[in-house]
């Protein structure tokens, strides 16, 4: 990541509604290329934020940068060079894909050879070649994700805005899109923005993940470094019988061993570092006369540097009425 | 400068991008399709005929009442139809459709535009098929040139009404209560617009509350450009001036709301 222009600058940007401040003045910056995730349970203004880079919503107070172009002053700017994926479905059910995709690319100003070509790169790259002629209501909520995902990234933007993508997808389709993205990512240098309340969607995708909470970025840094901060990682072994003397009482003596517990028939260390710790121990055993039959390494899960830095997991959202009444609009294809 | 600047407001692609979408979402559901034309086929056929069987209009001597109600039954088509289709931008709101138009960079008087022409157009030609029917059932229409004049006038009733519906939608915000809120609203006006009684016999109260209805004007342009001069109530110029007026009026203040609608 070093080396490269930031396309996304944002300095202190604030969004209250009524009284309620739902972004409170964030700063940071995203280099290009990168995968850059907010995470964050439901309400903490990961979603506000992005519509205001998107240019959906107008700050309060502050400014953002997006490609170079100030998402107050330079509107359409900003909106020519950026995908967007929403979080709520923003596709015409009773249109096809393709259709939808056609749609989308003439409302960006492609001519129509680029249209064409541009239709077939995106449908063949998230594997939608064979539904692009099915309405949207036929297809399920997965490729339905898929299309959009596709649409936003047909104007071939400098930013891909995803905002919470795989939600209310199965598993199955979850990881699948993950792939996409990653894909998109990796070989189209497609700059990625994405929100998400999923721990491991932030861990598998993200190059840096901002945490936020109640409007605030309270830490920003790598999913690994994040992870640290929370504290060691955690190595359990069984040790073999005929060993002699009481391991635990040697392997206290190790520098970076922090902590040595015993627990249903299993040592755990708390240990400073990663993976690599594992040879040297295995290393010291064996100098030590220890014999180990077994062994786990535990790193600590992004759960837990949540926890730490917010000072409680992620808040699942209850159903209220309205979001049921939404859902249930939705599966019934909104007729009108 | 100058030119770029009005090029940004009118867009023709993303202009003819929406108002194909809009027929094609029509066509696509062919229960509104065969319901578009069937509401005023049940007026024509259950109201036109027996009427026209039972009595003669005292005021209009020698005009049948089938020829006096196709009018008004096309002007119906327009109401709702253009109603329809300005409010209709509720539903893109409520299914997210709205925040994908409204990302784009394009303007939102080149967005409305685009969608508020194919409205206009779906409901011309319900219009059409409509002056068609009651063709069939034997209604004499005046000729080519009035046609043509009842196209104008067609065009100008229906973007009045989407100007009106959008008013409406920016104003509701969301879904609740539409329904009731567009019946209380689209069917006083339908029966109050000399759709089915000559205005010129009402007595003064009633033809004062009709003289303010956008919709009479409407149906008395269709009437004078379809059937006949004699059967209008007011010249036609001054339907024309009317709709006219009211459709720069009810169009720009329809633009004026949607383009401070929140994108959800």
């Amino acid at each position: 990541m070093k080396n490269r222009n930031n396309v996304i600058e944002i300095e202190s940007l604030t969004k209250e509604f009524d009284g309620l401040v739902a972004v409170d003045h964030i700063s940071l910056s995203v280099k290009e290329g990168e995968v850059f995730g907010f995470l964050g349970p439901n309400g903490a203004g990961k979603t506000t934020a992005v519509k205001m880079l998107c240019t959906i919503l107008t700050p309060t107070s502050g400014s953002a940068k997006v490609c170079g172009y100030d998402i107050i002053r330079q509107r359409d700017k900003v909106r020519e060079c950026i995908g967007i994926v929403f979080q709520d479905r923003a596709i015409d059910t009773f249109l096809t894909g393709k259709e939808n995709l056609d749609f989308h690319a003439r409302m960006y100003h492609l001519d129509r050879s680029t249209r064409e070509r541009r239709i077939t790169e995106v449908l063949d790259l998230l594997d939608l070649r064979g539904k692009e002629k099915m309405k949207i209501s036929e297809c399920s909520a997965g490729t339905q994700r898929r299309f959009e995902v596709a649409r936003g990234f047909l104007n071939h933007p400098r930013v891909l805005f995803l905002d919470e993508p795989t939600l209310g997808l199965d598993v199955q389709s979850r990881r699948n899109l993950w792939d996409y993205i990653k894909l998109l990512n990796e070989k189209e240098g497609v700059t990625i923005i994405l929100t998400t309340h999923y721990m491991e969607e932030a861990d598998y995708l993200c190059h840096r993940v901002a945490i936020i909470d109640h409007g605030r970025i309270v830490a920003v840094d790598t999913p690994e470094k994040l992870k640290q901060t929370v504290g060691s990682n955690l190595i359990s072994l069984q040790i073999g019988e005929g060993s002699s003397g009481s391991p635990a009482d040697f392997l206290k003596h190790i520098s970076w061993v922090k902590k040595v517990e015993a627990r249903d028939g299993w040592l755990e260390l708390s240990v400073e570092g990663g993976e690599e710790r594992i040879p040297e121990l295995i290393n010291f055993a064996d100098s030590h006369g220890l014999v180990i039959s077994a062994i786990k390494f535990y790193e600590p899960s992004l759960e837990d540097t949540f926890l730490h830095y917010t000072g409680k997991t992620i808040r699942e959202e209850e159903g209220s009425l309205k979001e049921l009444w939404k859902s249930w609009m939705r599966r019934t294809g909104g007729k009108r | 400068m100058r030119a770029l600047e009005m090029q940004r407001i009118i867009d023709p692609l993303p202009i003819y991008t929406m108002w194909l979408r809009e027929l094609k979402r029509f066509w696509r559901v062919k229960a509104r399709v065969v319901g578009s034309i069937l509401m005023p086929l049940l007026f024509l056929v259950f109201l036109g005929l027996p009427m026209s069987f039972a009595s003669r209009i005292p005021s209009l001597e020698g005009v049948g009442y089938l020829d006096f109600l196709a009018p008004g039954i096309v002007a119906m088509t327009l109401l709702f139809g253009g109603t329809m289709s300005g409010a209709s931008v509720i539903w893109d709101k409520e299914f997210g459709f709205l925040k994908e138009v409204l990302v784009a960079p394009v303007s939102r008087f080149s967005v409305i535009l685009g969608r508020s022409l194919g409205g206009i157009t779906i409901a011309t030609i319900q219009a059409l098929v409509i002056i068609g029917i009651a063709v069939a059932m034997g209604v004499e229409l005046s000729g080519p040139s009035g046609l043509f004049l009842a196209l104008l006038i067609m065009i100008l009733t229906c973007a009045i009404f989407t100007g009106f519906g959008l008013i409406i939608a920016a104003k509701l915000g969301n879904m609740e209560g539409f329904v009731a809120i567009m019946n209380l609203i689209v069917f006083p006006i339908f029966f109050l617009s000399g759709a089915f009684f000559p205005v010129q016999s009402m007595p003064a109260w009633l033809r004062y509350i009709m003289h303010i209805n956008p919709l009479t004007y409407g149906v008395d342009g269709l009437r004078a450009t379809l059937i006949g001069a004699h059967v209008a109530a007011f010249p036609l110029w001054l339907d024309f001036t009317v709709l006219v007026i009211l459709c720069l009026a009810l169009a720009t203040s329809g633009a004026y709301f949607f383009s401070k609608m929140e994108a959800d």
